[in-house]
């Protein structure tokens, strides 16, 4: 099976205050089948250059919005990023068709805890329910959605020392996303990628255990 | 008048040749011209006596040396490194004296004598340390950092070194002096303060001190004022030099040291915006002058004398150094200096020093030193010079091999100093780019030539300095070698780009900025390796025509995206004529700019038509909403 190539357009406004998002783009820029493009120091006037955006996307199988979540959804430049190079007859329409088969997947960090996100919690939604625009962008272009790598309670993550286990799912995530070892159907199940990733049954116990194959693992189903 | 002639030329042919082998087989220039005095004095016999005429003459070289070390030093950094140069400096001083004084005393020294040698002997090369660190890209490092302290900290106590070597004075080399001195020159030495009672003495040297402080702070700026409108350049060096020569002979004649005059009017000068001006003036002539000193230091050396104690002087060449580095090595353990950095520390500062012949020269003729000890001690200073060049060698290819991981390490520490950005031309222009960077707390240096624009900026407390910036002197004393970014934005079309052709020859590493006047001037620029060039008109302008737009009635958002549009095709355009432009040789310099506009005139409406052919084009695009009806068909 063929290797694929990922995309990470990651936005973030204010570089210089990240403690989250800074390390976690770091990370992915030191994986030679990632391309990982700051798109705020790219486009600094949001000027996005429709054709070289395009091209990118032509030109990986993955494709990976990171960024921290700004009103309950992306920074500006992402939606502008949207708007401008999903054009009709590039991502969807009569011949639209360029982005189909490719996987899509964000991941984020939250300000506010995971309690917070569900039903009676304060955000009364789970980020899963809250991304819905973008889960559906995605199917509407013939995208494979992954629901959200979340790392929550992002202002004291580095404080608490829970960045470090967050890398490391996020270098998971990667090397499975390269290797094509993501289930897609079965994390649909899931709210967040980490779920699915800790699932004892699915996820990094399994990938790391390098005895059992991708084939295995669909067999060993117990849910 | 011929005799003269020939013996200049003498000196200078013997440097000339000497100290650029000296530097390329890495000994540096000051052994260079060592090497030379050697070689036209006791070698060849070139030179004789009038050698030591010479030196009391080109001993003015250290006195410029010290000026120049003042003007380095702002109050406001000497405060900032105090305790780097109090405690490291200061104690590398006091306990290397007291350990050579001991050693002397053990050798039979009187205590008076022994002190005096401690004190010369505490003194390291400035001259060769710093030039070596330059070389070798060793400044940055932790342990080039605190050798660079330590030497400045020897520099300052060179002055009461200075004052104080006189009292330690022996009436029995004075009177063996005396005697030899009689017959031959007796000439009274020129003083104001020879008949005066003390407290008068004492009164008079307070006013001269107070009064190069009260000059330098505030009359020698409507002096230099007065002189760079002028725009005479060799009156400028004239005033430089008259500056400095007056304040040392006000300092002889109330019998002070001329070098502690100089070196106050320096710390005066510092911040001053004709610091680096003056530096630049005065720079050729300390080079000179102390170049010659060591000529006749290498001319005075007595090869017999050498040759008859041997064993002695070699002996004592590593008592000193082994010394030196000793307790170098233990000032760095205390002051947490690790690794290579400690090796670094303790080898490239283990040797005695230029000062140590001022100070050699200045205790024989004080009669601290007999004449013939004298003459050992200077081959032992010479020496110990030859050897540090060994010494660095060492460090390179045994010492860092071995700790080449932690080095790796300590250079990523170094952020914090991330070099200045220096800004040629106080303009219009050049005043926004400084005010900008330094709002954001980037470190510039800006120069200007007029010296009513410096006074102008500096009245509202703009930091910028008086010098002509296509100067390669003056780029080097303001700092390029360590420049982080150069922004030319000077008002002389041709000096511009010549500015800009200079420096990327000279530091082609160094990212220059440039402002042009208009396309065939930002031509020429990129041509001359300009980095990055932007027109002074272009962005205003087009926001003007933008407004007139948006007064017309378009929608804002629309007008800012046409202006973004407007500027990529012309920029594109613009390339691709500046590639005709430069392969095309007879149009280069019959560059018009009219002809040169009509042609981009021509690149940029072609580029528009070739796009409004597209499905899209290029100014349609962008939010386009789908076709009408399109839902249906998904
Ligand atoms: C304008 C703005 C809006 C935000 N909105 C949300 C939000 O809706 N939900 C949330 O959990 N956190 C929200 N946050 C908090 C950010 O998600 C949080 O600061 C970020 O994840 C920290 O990552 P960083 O350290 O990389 O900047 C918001 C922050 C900003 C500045």
């Amino acid at each position: 099976m063929s290797q694929s190539k990922i995309l990470v357009l990651f936005a973030h406004p204010s570089l210089h205050r990240s403690e989250a998002n800074a390390p976690i783009f770091q990370q992915a820029c030191e994986f030679d089948f990632v391309t990982a493009v700051d798109l705020y120091a790219e486009y600094p006037r949001l000027n996005i250059d429709i054709d070289r955006e395009q091209q990118r996307l032509l030109a990986h199988d993955i494709v990976i919005f990171q960024f921290p979540i700004y009103w309950y959804s992306t920074p500006a430049i992402l939606k502008e990023w949207q708007d401008l190079v999903l054009e009709y007859g590039f991502a969807y329409g009569q011949d639209g068709n360029q982005l189909k088969g490719k996987t899509f997947l964000c991941a984020v960090t939250a300000g506010g805890s995971v309690e917070a996100y569900r039903q009676g919690g304060h955000n009364n939604f789970t980020v899963r329910e809250l991304f819905r625009p973008l889960e559906q962008t995605a199917i509407m272009t013939g995208m494979h959605y992954l629901p959200p790598l979340t790392l929550f309670g992002s202002r004291t993550a580095t404080d608490e020392n829970r960045l470090p286990l967050h890398l490391q799912h996020w270098t998971t995530t990667l090397d499975m996303l390269h290797e094509g070892q993501i289930d897609i159907q079965r994390a649909d199940s899931f709210i967040t990628l980490n779920d699915y990733l800790t699932d004892k049954t699915m996820g990094i116990e399994k990938y790391h255990s390098k005895e059992v194959g991708p084939d295995n693992l669909e067999q060993e189903d117990n849910r | 008048m011929t005799g003269y002639f020939v013996q200049a030329f003498i000196y200078l042919i013997a440097a000339v040749i000497a100290v650029p082998l000296a530097k390329k087989f890495g000994l540096g220039s000051v052994l260079g011209y060592l090497i030379a005095g050697v070689i036209i004095g006791p070698v060849t016999g070139l030179v004789g006596k009038e050698t030591v005429t010479i030196q009391h003459f080109a001993e003015f070289g250290v006195v410029m040396m010290l000026f120049l070390v003042g003007l380095e030093l702002e109050p406001k950094m000497l405060w900032q490194m105090r305790h780097r140069l109090l405690g490291l400096g200061g104690l590398q001083v006091a306990l290397t004296t007291g350990l050579i004084t001991i050693i002397a005393m053990v050798f039979g020294q009187p205590w008076q004598t022994a002190l005096a040698i401690g004190l010369i002997f505490s003194l390291s090369s400035t001259a060769i340390v710093l030039q070596t660190f330059n070389e070798k890209g060793l400044s940055k490092t932790q342990g080039g950092q605190n050798a660079f302290s330590v030497l400045l900290m020897q520099d300052i106590a060179v002055i009461p070194m200075l004052a104080f070597i006189p009292m330690l004075a022996l009436p029995e080399i004075a009177d063996a002096a005396a005697s030899l001195k009689e017959a031959s020159e007796h000439h009274q030495e020129l003083s104001l303060v020879s008949g005066l009672p003390s407290w008068a003495y004492a009164l008079a040297i307070l006013a001269s001190i107070v009064g190069v402080i009260v000059t330098g702070h505030y009359l020698s700026r409507p002096l230099f004022h007065y002189v760079a409108s002028s725009h005479l350049r060799e009156i400028f060096v004239a005033t430089a030099l008259m500056l400095v020569v007056g304040i040392a002979a006000l300092m002889s004649l109330v019998g002070l040291s001329p070098a502690l005059g100089t070196f106050l009017a320096g710390v005066v000068l510092a911040n001053s915006e004709f610091k680096h001006e003056l530096e630049s003036n005065i720079e050729p002539f300390k080079g000179l002058l102390l170049g010659l000193f060591f000529i006749t230091v290498g001319a005075g050396i007595n090869f017999s004398i050498f040759a008859d104690n041997l064993v002695v002087i070699l002996g004592l060449t590593l008592l000193v150094m082994l010394s030196k580095a000793a307790i170098l090595w233990l000032l760095a353990m205390i002051f947490k200096i690790n690794n290579s950095d400690r090796w670094l520390f303790a080898l490239s500062l283990a040797q005695a020093g230029e000062f140590g012949f001022v100070l050699l020269s200045f205790t024989m003729a004080q009669h601290v030193i007999a004449p013939d000890v004298a003459a050992i001690l200077q081959l032992v200073v010479a020496l110990s010079m030859f050897l540090t060049p060994v010494l660095f060698i060492a460090f390179d290819k045994i010492i860092l091999p071995r700790y080449r991981d932690a080095i790796n390490q300590m250079e990523f520490d170094d952020i914090d100093d991330c070099g200045t950005v220096i800004i040629a031309g106080a303009g219009r222009f050049g005043q926004i780019v400084n005010r900008l960077l330094v709002a954001n707390g980037i470190k510039t240096v800006m120069l200007d030539h007029e010296a009513t624009q410096i006074e102008n900026m500096r009245r509202i407390e703009i930091k910028s300095y008086f010098g002509d910036a296509t100067r390669p002197d003056l780029l080097h004393t303001a700092g390029i070698d360590d420049a982080l970014m150069f922004v030319v934005a000077i008002d002389n079309i041709d000096n511009s780009v010549a500015l800009t052709h200079h420096i990327k020859k000279s530091h082609p590493k160094l990212t220059v900025l440039s402002r042009s006047f208009d396309k065939g001037h930002s031509y020429a620029l990129r041509q001359a390796g300009a980095d990055f060039t932007i027109n002074e008109t272009y962005h205003s302008a087009l926001e003007l025509g933008a407004e007139v737009m948006r007064k017309a009635g378009l929608h804002p958002f629309f007008v800012e995206h046409k202006k973004t549009l407007f500027a990529q095709v012309e920029q594109d355009a613009s390339d691709d004529l500046y590639q005709k432009w430069s392969n095309s040789e007879e149009e280069q310099y019959g560059s018009d700019y009219q002809k040169l506009f009509i042609r981009l005139e021509q690149a940029i409406k072609s580029a528009m038509g070739r796009d409004r052919l597209d499905k899209h084009s290029a100014s349609e695009r962008g939010w386009t909403p789908p076709p009408k009806g399109y839902d249906k068909k998904l």
